[in-house]
């Protein structure tokens, strides 16, 4: 999947991964995506509760044994 | 509209330091306006040098140990230092954040920080001692914000 930039959020523990993909897409214009990688086991349903109430859009969601991606595509105000 | 969000920060100590930063953070990063009131206890995760921040194992039983420790040797000299020690460690090894990078987390994101008034007079602290771009006020200004809010937390 296409992305327009990349933050690893690896290791980092509640609430870290939320506050580092929140800055991630600050960065973004509209519509842009976002690759996030995680590790914690809470980021799962935290990166799908944020995109619910934020209105951010999450395209994909990979996981790799204890790694997850998410694939998050920047809301169009 | 955004959503807000109103807390009260009461504990200081390095465990009870977390849930109102945490939630802040994380509330600023949802899009809530966030407003923490500080007080008593609390004013001290609003000082610029956090190393009063400690915790104790004394009087909580709950709190996991590598052995189970009587109350009479948790009360010993050095014990809380030890426990801060270790607790500061597992912190870092789980990739927790640092209280310090929460609280900036919350500057950069706008949360706004209001020192009890009443608190800092009670306990002689000075205004120096404190982070900059913080409010000093009272009970009023924290109804204030805390009347139309849409969650109020007592922490």
């Amino acid at each position: 999947m296409e992305f327009t930039k990349e933050v690893d959020a690896s290791g980092l523990n509640c609430p870290l991964p939320i506050l580092r993909c929140k800055k991630g897409l600050s960065e973004l214009e509209a519509a842009q995506v976002l690759k996030i990688i995680a590790t914690d086991p809470g980021s799962v349903k935290d990166f799908n509760a944020f995109c619910a109430q934020t209105g951010h859009t999450l395209l994909q969601l990979n996981q790799d044994g204890k790694t997850f991606t998410f694939y998050i595509k920047k809301r169009t105000d | 509209m955004a959503k807000k969000l109103a807390l009260i920060a009461s504990k200081g100590t390095l465990d009870w330091a977390y849930p109102p930063f945490i939630l802040a953070s994380t509330a600023a990063a949802l899009d809530y306006e966030v407003s923490i009131f500080f007080t008593f206890y609390g004013l001290t995760l609003l000082k610029k040098d956090l190393s009063d921040l400690k915790v104790s194992p004394l009087g909580n039983p709950a709190m996991p140990m590598p052995l189970p420790l009587p109350n009479f040797v948790q009360m010993l000299p050095g014990m809380e230092s030890i426990a801060t020690m270790m607790m500061k460690q597992k912190i870092a090894d789980k990739g927790v954040a640092s209280i310090e990078d929460l609280r900036n987390a919350c500057l950069e994101s706008g949360v706004k920080f209001i020192a009890c008034q009443m608190t800092v007079d009670l306990f002689d602290f000075k205004p120096a001692d404190f982070i900059e771009g913080i409010e000093f006020a009272g009970a009023a200004s924290f109804f204030e914000f805390a009347g139309e809010s849409d969650v109020n937390l007592f922490i």
